[in-house]
């Protein structure tokens, strides 16, 4: 259970999961933080299960930062209760969470741009071998297992040299949860991992956010985008001015009404109408079998 | 009339044409657009292209004598260059780096003269002194957040004040007095100062101390932990922290390592002539960075090597010496090398552009 016997085998993650099957691995009980008299969040609970992905949505300000930062160890709690595998816990540093193994893979900060993919991969823990005056890196290792565990997560790469910065977003995103995964994390936390990307490459998220899921993982994924958050959560929970507006199964709760949650009930009915007029106007302008047909027949004008 | 029918069949066609099947994958790219894309390769076809110049212009060049003479010159850039290149992919300059070699040759010179004690004694007090420059700049940088450049500006200036003031003050001159009389300088003349006979040719030892660092340094950035991260801090900071890297250890021990390669440097100066002149080194400091940048290194960090530094000195000494060589007016020296160091930034800009497009 231990994340060190995990760290260095993938493969031990999968003989945990069935004896904790169903305790949480994180789990909050009406925690709260307050910033001096300021209350960011109050009266939060949540769990973090393996093989669950808990999405928590919620607008700019509603406290997801904090959230996250209490659960990454970056901020402590001020009230309530913060548990890891059934004992509570107060994190001093991000170290410790790590040690406890919960990752987390912030939006930018995950990666040196213009090294090669495998010294991304292995940054800060980095393989070595040989005694001290001539301990170096043993890179045949390192990009053998950078490159297997990518694959594992469904990530290939034919040059594992080329600059990570060279990758598209979505990609560099993938690598940093591999990463995550490989140095034994149990839960990883993921701040807003789609909201820079386009549709496509927040497709390719979602796909290592499940494949990270079917590993063993608990997977908290922050997000204020519905949609991605339905795709692949088991759980959602949207927090609203601080504190915990809805927090209910996938069984419990359609797109439609997580949308209404997130939105807010007025705010959503102005949204429906806005939306509405722009759709009217786009659907009469610009039909969905034009839309398709149009730069098929100037293509073809082209070659003739 | 044909026209308004081929649109019609043309509407069939939309699966043939798919340009875009890479799906992020990408493709090989030529081996020689990949050599280019290696940060010292630029600056070797530029040091080849200004050694065969000068074989050329200049008939004594091919003389034995002569390249020794190149390679000494080099070497006293090139050793300095190293570590203030490997600062400059960690991410930060040292506009110190010149005057710190004086100050180093002036404590060592003057300790063990005004002491009369053995210029062993002087030579570890530099090497102690030379860390604590280092170590004091590196502190302010990490400590503050400000950018080296002014950092080690301050520094600078101090360091140029204090050399002149204190040598004035402690020996009434601007230069210190000549050592060579004293203890233990004939052997720690061998070891910073000897000269070799290679084939009837006279080597002097900092080429072969160049060369050693240069491959030492090249093990350590590629093949180490400490190397990794010197392209991490520099590459980004902030992501290297979060991923566990010792920031604050790996900047500072780099400003370190400048204060170690000037004090290499200034206990050579120092037992080559004897005495120090304590206005010296100004200006250097432009001299090693310039190197540093033809040799590739990118002036934001986070790229480049140890070996081209190399040729980037290289190609210094050869220009300086070259120019002599050839019977021109040595005046002619820095204009050359601004047009060199010109032409090799614009030559590495266009290089790594080329290489590193998608």
């Amino acid at each position: 259970m231990t994340d060190n016997g995990t760290g260095t085998h993938g493969a031990v993650l999968q003989d945990t999961v069935p004896e904790d099957e169903d305790r949480p691995i994180v789990e909050l009980r009406n925690a709260g933080k307050a910033y001096g008299n300021i209350r960011a969040l109050h009266g939060v609970s949540l769990q973090v299960r393996p093989s669950q992905v808990t999405c928590v949505l919620g607008d700019n300000g509603a406290g997801k930062s904090t959230l996250i930062k209490i659960v990454s160890g970056l901020h402590q709690h001020t009230e309530g209760e913060f548990l890891v595998d059934g004992a509570p816990v107060r994190f001093s540093t991000p170290r410790d969470a790590l040690d406890k193994g919960i990752a987390t893979v912030y939006q930018d900060l995950a990666t040196v741009p213009l090294m090669p993919v495998w010294r991304n991969f292995f940054l800060g823990s980095e393989m070595t071998k040989g005694p001290w005056p001539v301990r170096r890196l043993d890179i045949e290792k390192m990009k053998k297992t950078a490159d297997e565990e990518l694959r594992n997560m469904g990530i290939v790469l034919d040059n594992l040299e080329q600059p990570i910065g060279t990758l598209s977003g979505g990609q560099r995103q993938c690598v940093a949860i591999a990463r995550a995964v490989y140095f034994g994390a149990r839960v990883l936390i993921l701040d807003e991992p789609t909201a820079a990307l386009g549709v496509k490459q927040s497709g390719v998220v979602l796909k290592y956010i499940a494949a990270a899921r079917d590993r063993g993982l608990g997977v908290i994924f922050i997000t204020h985008n519905p949609h991605h958050a339905y795709m692949v959560g088991d759980h959602f929970s949207v927090l609203r001015l601080g504190t915990m507006e809805l927090s209910a199964e996938r069984s419990q709760i359609t797109l439609e009404e997580l949308t209404n949650h997130m939105a807010g009930g007025a705010e959503l009915a102005a949204l429906k109408h806005e939306l509405s007029q722009v759709r009217g106007v786009d659907v009469e302008e610009l039909p969905e079998e034009k839309d398709l047909t149009a730069p098929v027949a100037t293509a073809g004008e082209a070659a003739s | 009339m044909g026209m308004t029918q081929h649109a019609d069949p043309a509407v069939t066609t939309p699966p043939a044409s798919g340009p875009e099947q890479t799906d992020g994958r990408t493709a090989e790219r030529p081996l020689a657009v990949r050599l280019l894309a290696r940060p010292e390769v630029g600056v070797f076809l530029g040091a080849a292209a200004v050694y065969v110049f000068f074989l050329i212009a200049a008939p004594p060049v091919r003389d034995g004598s002569s390249m020794a003479t190149v390679l000494y010159q080099s070497s006293t850039i090139g050793i300095m260059t190293l570590p203030v290149a490997l600062l400059m992919i960690g991410g930060e300059f040292d506009l110190s780096s010149g005057v710190a070699v004086i100050t180093s040759a002036l404590t060592a010179s003057m300790l063990a003269y005004q002491l009369s004690m053995n210029v062993w004694v002087g030579v570890i007090a530099a090497l102690i002194v030379s860390l604590a420059v280092g170590f004091f700049n590196g502190w302010m940088v990490v400590k503050t957040g400000l950018p080296s450049f002014l950092v080690t500006l301050g520094t600078f200036l101090i360091l140029q004040g204090v050399n002149l003031a204190v040598t004035k003050l402690v020996t009434g001159n601007v230069a210190t007095d000549d050592i060579s009389n004293m203890d233990g300088f004939d052997q720690a003349k061998k070891v910073f100062a000897s000269t070799f006979d290679i084939g009837g040719v006279n080597v002097k030892i900092t080429v072969f101390y160049w060369l050693v660092f240069a491959a030492i340094a090249t093990w350590v950035l590629l093949r180490t932990k400490y190397g990794n991260w010197i392209f991490a801090v520099g590459g980004n900071k902030d992501s290297a922290r979060a991923v566990g890297v010792p920031v604050t250890f790996t900047k500072i021990s780099l400003f370190m390592l400048v204060g170690v390669g000037a004090w290499f440097v200034g206990m050579h100066q120092l037992f080559t002539f004897n005495t120090v002149q304590s206005g010296e080194g100004v200006g250097q400091e432009l001299i090693f960075i310039a190197a540093a940048v033809i040799g590739g290194c990118l002036l934001t960090g986070g790229f480049g090597s140890a070996i081209g530094p190399v040729f980037g000195a290289f190609m210094f000494g050869m220009v300086n010496q070259g120019i002599v060589f050839a019977g021109w007016n040595p005046d002619w020296f820095k204009a050359f090398l601004g047009v060199m160091l010109l032409g090799a930034v614009l030559i590495n800009l266009w290089v790594r552009q080329s290489a590193t497009r998608r």
